[in-house]
């Protein structure tokens, strides 16, 4: 079986199912996430829960973290070799003619989305494991209060317009990426379901819905700040 | 029509290559793209100059030798043929056309347009057969029961005639359509089954070692495929591959 993933086919198989687990996870991210926008408690609530669980912060954590970087890392592994295939380029190639700017350039839209995810490391996720991990405060409470801190953290980061910009900007981007991205990884699957108009239909409301879905709360928490 | 024809000239394989302008009047917009070239090149010889070499043998899209790279497409700016196939009323008078090899790792350009795709040859030698008893009580393959269905999928991906358009299109120089088909028109047969692990991980083996890429689904071969070869393909190629790999 190991050699199934150092074959073409296998690091696709790869790609396809940290992909599917990328997918599901944007799910669980949007799910907890929409729930700032009608209920600050429940969005505190949720947070510290997802914040401070053994299971999800010692197992599926470490998990994600490696689907992310493996994610990245074989695509870019992928690309240096696809572009090793064609040494001496086209004088002319007119790839409008029979593929579509998003399915040529999963790559560009990868980057905008893995800057995207840097700037929101330095954002949410070092703060929080600085807090929790360094400092060893695990209460999720405003320092000397009794109230969680979640949601104006949460807040607080929306203020600058540049972020939301650049928030909502790579969110187009990762639109864009879901929209090759959800049926190309059923075909690497080796399923033709993705070929199906139902699935079709499937990928795009999924690849724009879960953006959407985090533009409206980035927007949101810009312009209704308490 | 008078044309002008932008074409990628190279002596050999080890010598550097260039396009290089030429100008062709009086075509008929009956002729196909290759008596176009014909006509070019008779100009090329009359004058003295080296002709430009091209690939092509049955000139009625069954070979799959002629192969080249038309304003930026495989085969040229029309849909289900190969490049004999290909009319010359698909361009105007005065357009300037680009004609290049087949570009790819694995195909090297031999001379001007000509490449060597003995690469495919390779990998349909590492499994893209099935072995059969010749000695004589070989059943007839007519008494086998097979679905309609499967038949039918098995002879479209048997229509693949290893022209390598796939590649020249992929971004990526992938050879997936071709292998997905090789795979496929066995995979599908009751005849494919006793070899298909070893053929699947064999001819992927293979694929890999002639640094083809990888594909990433944009969907370009099939679209530029002159038999129309599905995706689908490729897709069962991969489920044989997972299948070999779990036994």
């Amino acid at each position: 079986m190991s050699g199934f993933f150092k074959s073409s086919i296998g690091r696709k198989v790869a790609m396809a199912l940290s992909a599917f687990f990328l997918m599901f996870f944007l799910i669980i991210h949007l799910a907890v996430n929409i729930t700032s926008l009608f209920s600050v408690e429940l969005f505190n609530q949720l947070s510290h829960f997802m914040g401070t669980n053994p299971l999800i912060q010692l197992a599926l954590q470490p998990v994600l973290i490696f689907g992310v970087v493996f994610h990245f890392v074989m695509g870019f592994v992928l690309e240096i070799k696809n572009k090793k295939a064609r040494q001496i380029s086209y004088a002319k190639n007119n790839g409008a003619a029979n593929s579509t700017w998003i399915s040529r350039n999963m790559i560009y839209s990868g980057l905008v989305i893995l800057a995207f995810l840097v700037l929101h490391f330095i954002d949410f996720w070092f703060p929080e494991m600085k807090v929790k991990y360094i400092e060893g405060d695990m209460t999720g409470m405003i320092a000397g209060t009794q109230e969680f801190r979640y949601f104006d953290e949460l807040q607080h980061k929306f203020l600058e317009p540049w972020r939301v910009g650049a928030y909502v900007l790579a969110f187009v981007f990762l639109a864009l990426h879901l929209l090759h991205g959800f049926t190309s990884a059923f075909q690497s699957m080796g399923s033709t379901a993705g070929r199906k108009k139902a699935l079709q239909n499937f990928g795009k409301i999924y690849a724009y819905a879960i953006p959407l879905g985090f533009i409206v709360i980035a927007v949101w928490h810009h312009f209704n700040h308490l | 029509m008078n044309l002008t024809l932008k074409i990628w000239r190279q002596k050999d394989s080890n010598t550097k290559g260039q396009m290089v302008d030429y100008k062709v009047t009086d075509i008929s917009e009956h002729m196909s793209f290759l008596e176009m070239m014909d006509v070019l090149n008779e100009q090329l010889v009359n004058s003295g100059e080296e002709p430009v070499a091209f690939d092509h043998d049955c000139r009625e899209g069954i070979c799959g030798m002629c192969s080249m790279y038309i304003n930026g497409e495989a085969h040229g700016p029309d849909r289900g043929i190969t490049t004999c196939q290909l009319h010359m009323r698909m361009f105007k008078d005065g357009d300037t056309i680009t004609i290049e090899p087949w570009r790819a790792k694995a195909f090297p350009v031999i001379k001007d347009l000509v490449v060597d795709r003995t690469a495919f040859e390779r990998i349909q030698q590492a499994g893209g057969y099935i072995s059969v008893n010749t000695s004589g009580n070989t059943q007839d393959a007519n008494a086998i029961p097979i679905s309609k269905h499967a038949a039918d999928e098995a002879m479209d991906a048997a229509a693949c005639i290893g022209c390598g358009a796939c590649v020249a299109t992929c971004k990526n120089s992938s050879a997936m359509l071709f292998v997905g088909a090789k795979v496929s028109q066995y995979a599908l047969l009751p005849q494919g089954q006793i070899e298909a692990a070893d053929r699947v991980r064999n001819m992927v083996e293979q694929m890999d070692a002639e640094g083809f890429g990888n594909c990433t689904n944009t969907g370009a071969c099939e679209v530029e495929c002159p038999k129309g070869i599905s995706l689908d393909t490729i897709a069962r190629m991969n489920r044989e591959l997972m299948k070999a790999n779990l036994k």
